[in-house]
């Protein structure tokens, strides 16, 4: 029954044009909504932990959508099949289009074999967030991890995703690493498509 | 050039932006969390509007830095103000004023394009949802810190199958300014 009865504005949502995605709000429109987002988050959660956990899964929620949105609009209706293409569409692509810029960069883990890394000097949502000192690591890149996480997921490449603070010499404030660790049948799959 | 004679014909220094998508998407999540967490659709829409009031209540400060605009000597140029220079300045988007009240003190702010409710279809079980009430308390909010005490709501929602986006703004009473300012009441 979805879209009977309806007027053409309000066409099923499948059925509207994508638009090109270039439409813009203000970065202060963006950074009060997101800091309502923390905020209302904090009233819910007793520990740090669980505070990056809600904002994870509300960054995992625009993952899955951005990829969707980006397959359509930008791979014609394909999505990366490989690890490294996955991720490079992560750092380049997908960026792009949410921050207006590739990350600035991506590495791969040097210990683990299974662990990249995307690093960011300074991370959107961390742009106007200053974290009280009782709050130790807490980092709302939380939610970029969850989109990430969010993105690789759809995309049928599971991993654990987190962000963390790096500190850089000779920089007052640290940038943020996303560090991204796949699970196993990932690298399994990998392997055997050699 | 002539001054601008009209509110909402005055330039506004540019503002740094963001796609739009991620603030889409960004905004869809917090209304699906707080469907999660609280359930009760009416719920959600308290919630979404006290949300917006504590928005409101900073982003005046924002509005007024960045807006050049002049002290509005009555309601009329008030509304038009927020329909013109305040969504178009955050939102990209402009409103249209309408629909006046005779004695001056209502009118309707008409949006036909929503960046909030883009590639949004509300489920049957989401029907009672004003889904982007989060508007009406961004309006009140700034609008009493700048002493007007407004009740705003949503007459029209296109996600709800209406032609466009309405909300009613009414304006209770102009708080007096009061120097020095007293303690809590």
């Amino acid at each position: 029954m979805i879209g009977v009865g309806r007027s053409k504005q309000n066409l099923n949502v499948v059925d509207r044009p994508l638009g090109k995605g270039k439409t813009e709000v203000s970065l202060s429109a963006f950074a009060f909504l997101f800091s309502e987002l923390v905020q209302y988050n904090q009233t819910r959660v007793d520990n740090i932990a669980e505070l990056e956990r809600r904002l994870e899964d509300a960054g995992y929620a625009v993952g899955i959508r951005m990829l969707e949105l980006l397959c359509h609009r930008e791979k014609g209706n394909r999505r990366e099949t490989r690890l490294l293409n996955i991720l490079s569409f992560v750092h380049s692509t997908v960026w792009k289009s949410l921050f207006g810029k590739v990350a600035d960069s991506l590495e791969k883990g040097t210990e683990h074999e299974d662990e990249y890394m995307i690093s960011e000097k300074e991370l959107l949502v961390n742009r106007y967030i200053s974290v009280p000192k009782d709050m130790g690591a807490f980092n709302c890149g939380a939610f970029v991890a969850g989109v990430v996480k969010g993105v690789l997921d759809g995309a049928g490449f599971p991993a654990r995703v987190t962000a963390h603070f790096v500190a850089v010499e000779g920089q007052p404030r640290p940038r943020t690493t996303i560090l991204i660790k796949f699970s196993e049948e990932v690298l399994q799959r990998e392997a055997r498509l050699g | 050039m002539a001054p601008p004679t009209r509110a909402g014909d005055y330039p506004f220094a540019p503002v740094d932006r963001v796609n739009a998508e991620l603030f889409t998407l960004t905004y869809g999540a917090i209304v699906r969390q707080l469907l999660t967490d609280f359930e009760e659709v009416e719920e959600v829409n308290k919630q979404l509007d006290t949300m917006g009031y504590n928005i409101g209540v900073r982003l005046i400060d924002d509005f007024l830095a960045k807006s050049n605009i002049t002290r509005c000597s009555e309601f009329k140029d008030t509304a038009e103000v927020i329909a013109k220079v305040g969504f178009k300045m955050f939102l990209g988007v402009s409103a249209t004023v309408s629909n006046w009240s005779a004695d001056g003190s209502e009118c309707s702010l008409i949006l036909d394009d929503n960046p909030l409710a883009d590639f949004v279809e509300l489920p049957d079980t989401c029907q009672g949802l004003f889904y982007c009430n989060i508007l009406c308390g961004v309006i009140r909010g700034a609008l009493e810190m700048v002493s007007m005490r407004t009740e705003v709501k949503f007459v029209k929602d296109m996600l709800r199958g209406d032609d466009a986006f309405e909300i009613r703004l009414k304006l209770l009473e102009q708080v007096a300014e009061e120097y020095p300012y007293k303690d809590d009441e």
